[in-house]
Formats: C-alpha cells, structure tokens, sequence
C-alpha cells in the first residue's frame, strides 16, 4: 500500500515541477544566465532532460533512484546522495534525543495528571499543554536562544561544532544538541501529554482496573500494572502517526539552531529553488511518514494479541 | 465565560486590524533610521526593529495580512474539502475510492514540506502560500464530511427523497450539503489558526510571503536577524500576536464543537 503511495507522490511533485515557471537550464546557469544565448538555453534543456514531458523525467527519475542515483544537488554542488547521507545522521540523532526526551516526560507527567485529576497538579499541567500547544516552535527557539545563548551564556545558539576551532568534540556536539533536542520536545510534549492523560483515565475505569482493585493489589501494583498497561496500547499506536508532526517541528528547530541535518537541508533546498535535493527530501520524509503508520500497525499487533495480522 | 473571553479576543484582534490600519496615519513602511532597534518605551511599546519602525503597529498590519491568508486558506481548504468529502460520501463505489486513496496520499506528505515544495516552485506569494496552505489541509475536513454524508444516508428522509425520484445531485444539493455546513464551517473555523500558523513558519523560513510585506511570519524572520543584534523585542510581539488568537481560536472551537456535539445528540434523540 506504501509503495503506490510513494510512486503517486513522487509523480505529482514532478508534474509540480513541470508547471512551475521557474526555467530549469536559467536555474542550472545561475548568475551566467545572462550571457547564455536561446540556443545555448535549448541545448542545456536537452542535456539534462528538462524539454522532455514530466512523466518521462519521473520515470527517468524513479529508474535512476532505484540504483542509488539521486541526481545532482544544484545548491551544494555534489551528488543529493552525498548529501542526505552526510547530514541524515545529524538529524537522527536530534530526533531520537527529543523524541526519547518527549516519551519520557509526556508519560510520567500525562500519567501522574491522570492519577490526581482535577488536582493542582493535574490543572497547571492541563493549562500548561494547552498553551504550549499554541506556541510556535520557531518562536520557542528564538527565546531559547535569547534567554541561554545570548543572555546567560549557558549554550552555543547553533551549529555543532566549536565556533573558534571548527573541531567536533563529543562535549561539544552535546552542548550544542541540548537547545534544539529540547525545543522539539517540548513542541511535541503537549500534545503527547494530553493524549497520555486521557488514555490513563479512560484505563482507570476499565472492568480489568476496578476488579483489580476490588481483589485488593496494592495501588502501584493496580498503576503501574493494570493502568498504565492498559493506556500504553492505545499511545503507541498514535505514536507512527505523529512522525508528519515531528518531521515539521525539526525542519523548524534545524533551520532555527542552524543544525547541519537533512531537515535544515530541506529549507536550503526550497531557498535556492534545487528541485533534485527537494524531491528527495520530500519523498524521503514521505517515506518516513508511510514507515510510521506501518510502524504503529506492526507493534500495535505485537502489543495486543487480540489484533489479527493479515 | 470561556467562550465570551475567546469571541471578545477574536473579535478584538479583527477589529484591529482592520481598524488600526485605517486610523494610524503613521505608514508602517515608514522608515526612521534615528530610531533603529530602539528597546520598549512609552513610544513604542514592543520597540522598534531594524528600519526603525514600530514593532507593534508593524504587528497590527501584520496580522491583518496574517489573517486575510489564515483565512483564505482556511475557506478554499474547507471548499475543496466539502467537495471531495460530498462527492465521496453521495457517490460511494470507486469515486469513493479514488477520493480516499487521494486523501491518504496527501496526507502522508508532511505538510511544511509541500508547503515549502509549492512556494520554492511557484515563487514566494500570497497565492502561493494561500494555495499550498489549502492543499495541505483540506483533508480533515473531507474525511469529516464523508463520514457526515454516510451517515445521512441512511437517514429517512433521504430515502423518502431518492424514492420520490430525487436524483443524486439533488439530494446532495438539498440535503446533503445544508447538513454538514455546520461541521465544514467549524473545521473552517479550526483551520484559520493552523493556516496562520503555516504562514508563518513558511515566512520565517524565507518560505512565504516576499520580505516586504508585513506579516507575523516575516516579523518573526526579521525578529531572528534582529536577535543576534541584541534586540529581543522584535520578535516578542509577532510571537503573542500568533499566540493570543491561536489560543482564543482554540478555546472557541472547543465550546462550537461541544455545541454542534450536542445538537446533533439532541436531534437524534428527538428524532
């Protein structure tokens, strides 16, 4: 099912392409285009196969992706294979960060929310979600930057290496992550908090809870054993589905902190009009949206054995 | 009492910009460079950035526009929406079919990405990020109005209408259509905070509305360059400008949602 999706995609965005008015071989010339006769013009349109018809490139396209062959990226001036794989690391090590980070405090604080409702606890934590949900994570990383960049001096406002050597160090890449890795979490958390805490409440009134409590396990035996088991299911299946959300928040918190990842590459990308990069990136976060929904499929039958693959 | 605070911060917002433009004689555009990224004062209550313009009457013009997008977007969003999801609900079958698999592949590109595939492609414009605003969210509303006209379907009174010789598009002109205006107008309603949102995570990446013109986004990419300078303001105010709608909008579509909820609860019921 994903496969024809992706072929759909990819097809589209060249159709895209071909009625965009931006010319391909003006683009491929850049500041030389000036000096170009209408010849010349035809002549580089033929070579890089942009007078044929969409689907053709599409086809051209897609037969060359298969053996690895992404095209030339026009604005870093080297293969777009090269440059997903010299920057895919840095962002899966930012997304992991903060998507481990989110899990982690979206749980404890939705669960806990959940446990005293109507609380103090379980209000400021409420409030608090539901303005976070509204702050843009642009803006969120412009005060981060402000407040423990500019301000307080705590960490580097962007990039990854040291500003004065250009030298990698481990401590360095981690002072360096701990800004954007947190913006995107907290762009993620309220949603995933709210989600936890009502997935928790609606477990506590499950059958399986009361007569737990009715044989009289200890609380944390009912909690951590019947409850928050229970709220799981239903949680890690929304998770694969939020990949659209986590991939718009690192394009944002990547371009923000200048972090050296394909996310921000999409941006340079869209910025300079270098339409093999973008179509690479765009299918490859596609893709990673497709994985997702087949991701949440597979773990939930994993999870629930009631559920039958097939 | 949540609801009149959201409508009186809404309504408060338009008015605004609609109104503020119109009275301050001061043109944004108007440049004072003995007054450049000057911190909050009396004068100017959120400073004023890089050109010496006001920071706050710049967020005022700029929500006007920001608002005139959100709601553009918002419209022909739930027009494309409303038609696909009716046209899938009344003909079923393979139209049915064809739309959901549209739906699914739509959605499965992450919509910053189109978003920034259709501006790159199509210039950065008000049209653009217009169009690409609407063609990336049209697809929660037509995935509601789907479900709304299946179950219409169903209902009596559209069988008393398809054996009265109603044809299809009559019903769907007739009963359809009036019926889930409710919903389609409430996921209008949603989806001008989200197109405002969009517009300007677009214009802060570059991405949207050209430079010169004054929108939320763009302050907020102005208000980036101007961080490094010191100037923390001029980013501030662009901020709760998106902020105070987008919660007022948000708190609004909860009590509409909860209404239509329940009127439709209670016309089952009675029904």
């Amino acid at each position: 099912m994903s496969v024809p999706i992706l072929l759909v995609v990819t097809l589209a965005m060249f159709a895209l392409g071909a009625a965009s008015p931006f010319d391909p071989a003006a683009r491929y010339l850049g500041d030389s285009v000036g000096n170009a006769t209408t010849e010349d013009l035809e002549r580089i349109r033929h070579n890089i196969g942009a007078d044929q018809p969409f689907y053709v490139q599409w086809w051209n396209w897609l037969t060359h992706a298969v053996t690895g062959d992404l095209g030339d990226s026009l604005s870093q001036h080297q293969p777009v294979l090269a440059v997903i794989s010299e920057r895919l690391g840095w962002t899966l090590l930012l997304v992991t960060v903060a998507f481990v980070v989110t899990m982690a405090l979206s749980l404890v604080t939705g669960a806990l929310a959940a446990i005293r409702h109507g609380g103090w606890f379980d209000r400021a934590v409420t409030t608090l979600a539901y303005a976070f949900e509204a702050v843009p994570v642009f803006w969120l990383s412009l005060a981060m930057i402000w407040l423990f960049s500019l301000t307080l001096r705590w960490f580097p406002a962007g990039g990854v290496s040291d500003v004065r050597t250009g030298a990698l160090s481990f401590g360095g890449v981690l002072s360096h992550l701990v800004m954007p890795a947190v913006a995107l979490a907290v762009s993620q958390v309220p949603w995933f908090v709210l989600y936890v805490k009502q997935s928790v409440r609606t477990a506590m009134a499950e059958d399986y809870v009361v007569g737990a409590r009715a044989r009289g396990l200890r609380e944390r035996t009912v909690l951590v054993g019947h409850v928050v088991r229970g709220a799981l299911l239903p949680f890690i299946t929304l998770v694969g589905s939020r990949f659209p959300e986590l991939i718009t928040g690192a394009v944002l918190v990547e371009t923000t902190f200048s972090w050296p990842g394909v996310a921000a590459a999409t941006t340079e990308a869209g910025v300079a009009l270098d339409f093999p990069l973008l179509a690479a990136l765009t299918t490859l976060a596609t893709a990673v949206v497709l994985l997702g929904n087949l991701l949440a499929d597979v773990v939930y039958a994993f999870a629930d054995p009631r559920v039958v693959t097939g | 009492m949540k609801f009149w605070t959201s409508v009186s911060i809404v309504v408060v917002a338009v008015l605004a910009a609609l109104v503020v433009p119109a009275l301050a004689d001061l043109d944004q555009r108007l440049v004072d460079l003995d007054l450049v990224l000057q911190p909050p004062s009396w004068q100017h209550l959120f400073g004023t950035d890089a050109l010496g313009r006001d920071v706050l009457l710049r967020c005022v013009y700029g929500m006007r526009v920001s608002l005139l997008v959100g709601l553009a977007a918002g419209v022909c969003s739930s027009l494309i929406g409303t038609a696909a999801g009716a046209l899938a609900g009344t003909w079923g079958g393979r139209v049915d079919q064809l739309v959901c698999r549209v739906i699914d592949g739509t959605s499965a590109v992450p919509q910053l990405l189109l978003g920034i595939l259709l501006v790159a492609l199509f210039r950065p414009s008000v049209t653009a990020v217009v169009v690409a605003v609407a063609l990336t969210h049209w697809m929660v509303t037509a995935r509601i109005v789907r479900v709304e006209v299946m179950s219409l379907r169903a209902r009596p009174f559209v069988d008393a209408a398809i054996s009265g010789g109603a044809s299809r598009s009559w019903v769907l002109a007739r009963h359809f259509l009036p019926n889930v205006f409710p919903h389609a107008a409430l996921a209008t309603t949603l989806m001008v905070p989200h197109a405002i949102w969009h517009e300007s995570a677009l214009s802060f990446l570059g991405l949207g509305l050209p430079p010169h013109l004054a929108s939320l986004g763009t302050m907020m990419d102005d208000g980036r360059r101007a961080l490094f300078s010191g100037a923390w303001w001029v980013s501030l105010a662009p901020g709760l400008f998106i902020l105070i709608p987008t919660l007022a909008v948000s708190g609004l579509a909860g009590v509409l949602r909860d209404r239509v909820e329940h009127r439709r609860r209670s016309a089952e019921l009675a029904w």
